[in-house]
């Protein structure tokens, strides 16, 4: 009973949905079922979030990614008439090219030394100010609030900025003509 | 091993989730589905920030994941705006037919 605990089977469940899901995302050849596995896995990443006692980042992945930007990406889809699945050139062979498959080995070694790291990784060095017990008495939303208006104002005004002239941007680039 | 303690786990899942990303990301043609990926790797690393942070009791890691937020989001806007616009005047947006630098 005391080998893993609840927490730990929501995480490994999570996990495993996770990479089902993302695995799914780049495989399927439709690309609305694409984004809707890609939902299935912000979804996850969420819950693994609130294990980590992030709360104010896990309600932010579901209302930004799971909402908002999949949101934008089917109807992209469907502005393109991509909703019936790619279509094939004739003639033309599917099979990706060797360059590209070689490159795709190189970064699944990668993975694998990724991984060893994080098998034999050693953290040093000082603890942060801000341990789980104290920002579980304040709230987590809080405290990152807190830092967001105070310690780190500049750059939250700068992604305002950025925000605006992405938007004046979308709507410059997509309204041509 | 399992005691509370997600760290390590949670490095080991951002490293699969963003080699899934990448993997995807070179093999696939088209260009929504290889922006799907790239935010599956943006994703990962978000991941990271978060069980990094926990790990060593700071709260920057969320902050930092709050800004990668915000610039993932606009680049949703501008890049599918692009898609759109690519699509309107080359009809496709398969990534191997948009060859007009090619000499």
């Amino acid at each position: 009973m005391d080998v893993i605990s609840f927490k730990g089977i929501v995480f490994i469940a999570s996990a495993l949905v996770a990479v089902a899901a993302s695995v799914l995302m780049a495989t399927r050849r439709n690309p609305i079922h694409s984004a809707l596995w890609m939902i299935v896995t912000f979804f996850a990443m969420a819950v693994i979030y609130l294990l980590l006692n992030a709360q104010f980042i896990a309600v932010a992945q579901v209302m930004v990614y799971a909402g908002a930007i999949m949101m934008l990406i089917l109807f992209v889809i469907m502005l393109v008439h991509m909703e019936k699945g790619e279509e094939t050139v004739p003639g033309q062979a599917r099979r990706p090219k060797k360059t590209k498959l070689i490159a795709a080995l190189i970064t699944v070694i990668l993975c694998g030394e990724i991984l060893l790291g994080a098998l034999f990784y050693n953290m040093t060095g000082r603890g942060g100010e801000h341990p789980a017990a104290l920002v579980d008495a304040v709230g987590n939303v809080k405290t990152v609030g807190a830092l967001l208006y105070g310690q780190y104002l500049f750059p939250f005004e700068i992604a305002s900025i950025l925000l605006l002239v992405g938007i004046v941007g979308a709507v410059v680039i997509a309204k041509r003509k | 091993m399992f005691e509370d303690n997600f760290t390590w786990l949670c490095y080991f899942l951002s490293g699969i989730l963003f080699t899934i990303g990448a993997v995807g990301a070179i093999l696939r043609r088209n260009m929504i589905v290889v922006f799907m990926c790239i935010e599956l790797m943006l994703n990962a690393v978000n991941l990271v920030f978060i069980a990094a942070g926990g790990s060593l009791s700071s709260m920057d890691g969320s902050v930092f994941v709050f800004f990668i937020m915000t610039v993932a989001a606009v680049e949703a806007a501008v890049g599918l705006a692009i898609f759109v616009m690519v699509f309107r005047l080359q009809h496709t947006i398969n990534a191997d037919e948009l060859n007009l630098l090619k000499g």
